[in-house]
């Protein structure tokens, strides 16, 4: 798994999200529309994907698109 | 382990019964219109019933009950058995299945009580009642499964008032020597009960002055005391967590693969949650019904309301299902059954 994988798949799942506006270094909370069902799409994503359970407390101390995708990686 | 059993119950059949008024959640001008649509997206709800002020979940019960009792030819005096499973009673006391065994002209020697869960509940209820008849000293029973879930929610609250609608439910159950079994795994974890709760009027903190004061807790979300609070966050974890496990468990206890199944039926929470739910489980698409669409998460009511929705054909001869319900409490179970023709009137609206 690579992040570049990790950042289609997020834009497979948020189609309102521009192509390329998510980088790993983006603070996926500092997108304008990000709202907490962003944050749903984020864990069912994880959950289908990865077979990996990310929390809501993972959600708030993670700050970029890179720190969530560490998560997953070292709980996979 | 709540991994269990019950024989000798057959399920005759199911009415749902819903408020006439309805409300589109595109109309849901607490937020802005791009956050509704990905809101209805996302969850998969745009249509909710919504009682009148006054209408209780009797009232829907009451009616589905008269109507299920009249398509299957039950006597009122047959029935000795009478639950009501739901978060939404008429009185704080006495219970409302009691109330209801009255209004419903069924005879002083049926046995009534209620059940106070909400998600997993229509699943707890057929197995209280399935283990009642199979003691043989009951012979026919009414499942009652519903919530006026509306009057708890607050229009300036973006996290609970687009996901619920009000609905009620009966189910026909009756002993019958030789019925395929019904085989239950329940499951409970109350450390998660600030998850989903009203945290005002009940005894621990009785309703008060303060109860009924407003507050932000964030953009979007201003609620009282009085209402139903959610933690999406953590309502999605533990469902995802705990849903899949507790139905694998079930299949492995009763020796059955997916494929044997006509139906899964889950409770109607959300559709992200539920397709999470369904993938994990690799189970397809067309044995996965919603009525998420039209109803919204209808709590207690949410599975039978959603088997309601199907086309009455599509359960005519022997049919095989899962239910599973997961949520508030936190409480959750799942049942595998058997049904041969089954009977669905149609829904009915008051």
């Amino acid at each position: 798994m690579s992040i570049e994988e990790f950042i289609l798949k997020i834009e497979a799942e948020i189609e309102e999200l521009p192509k390329g506006r998510l980088q790993p270094e983006t603070n996926y909370r500092q997108i304008p529309e990000w709202s907490s069902m962003h944050a749903l799409i984020l864990i069912a994503l994880a959950e289908t994907e990865y077979n990996v359970t990310l929390t809501g407390e993972d959600l708030r101390s993670c700050q970029t698109v890179g720190d969530l995708f560490q998560v997953i990686k070292s709980r996979t | 382990m709540a991994l269990f059993t019950v024989n000798n119950v057959k399920l005759k059949g199911i009415a749902s019964c819903v408020p006439s008024k309805k409300e589109f959640n595109r109309d849901y001008d607490w937020i802005e219109e791009d956050e509704r649509r990905m809101l209805i997206k996302t969850t998969g709800i745009d249509e909710r019933r919504v009682a009148e002020k006054g209408v209780s979940t009797s009232d829907l019960c009451f009616a589905a009950a008269n109507k299920l009792m009249d398509t299957l030819g039950w006597e009122r005096g047959e029935i000795d058995l009478l639950i009501f499973v739901s978060q939404s009673r008429d009185y704080i006391l006495p219970a409302t299945a009691v109330i209801l065994q009255d209004r419903l002209g069924l005879p002083k020697s049926c046995a009534a009580f209620d059940i106070g869960l909400g998600c997993s509940g229509y699943v707890y209820g057929l197995s209280a009642a399935g283990a009642m008849l199979a003691t043989g000293g009951f012979k026919k029973a009414l499942l009652m499964a519903g919530d006026i879930s509306t009057v708890s929610l607050t229009y300036k609250d973006k996290s609970t008032y687009p996901l619920f609608g009000d609905a009620a439910t009966v189910t026909a159950l009756e002993y019958a020597p030789g019925a395929a079994p019904m085989h239950f795994n329940l499951q409970s974890d109350g450390s998660g009960y600030e998850a989903i709760i009203i945290p005002d009027g009940g005894v621990r903190t009785m309703p008060n002055p303060g109860t009924f004061i407003a507050e932000e807790k964030e953009k979007g979300i201003v609620r009282s005391r009085g209402n139903l609070w959610l933690n999406g966050l953590d309502v999605f974890n533990f469902s995802v967590r705990e849903a899949p496990p507790n139905i694998s468990e079930l299949m492995r206890f009763c020796g059955t693969a997916p494929e044997e199944y006509d139906f899964f039926v889950l409770h109607q929470a959300n559709k992200l949650m539920n397709e999470t739910i369904r993938k994990k489980l690799k189970l397809p698409p067309e044995k996965v019904p919603y009525s998420l669409d039209k109803y919204g998460n209808t709590s207690s009511a949410s599975i039978p309301v959603t088997i309601s929705t199907l086309p009455a054909e599509s359960a005519q001869g022997r049919k095989r299902w899962l239910l599973s319900g997961f949520g508030v409490g936190l409480s959750w179970g799942s049942v595998s059954l058997e049904t041969e023709d089954l009977v669905l009137p149609e829904i009915l609206e008051v």
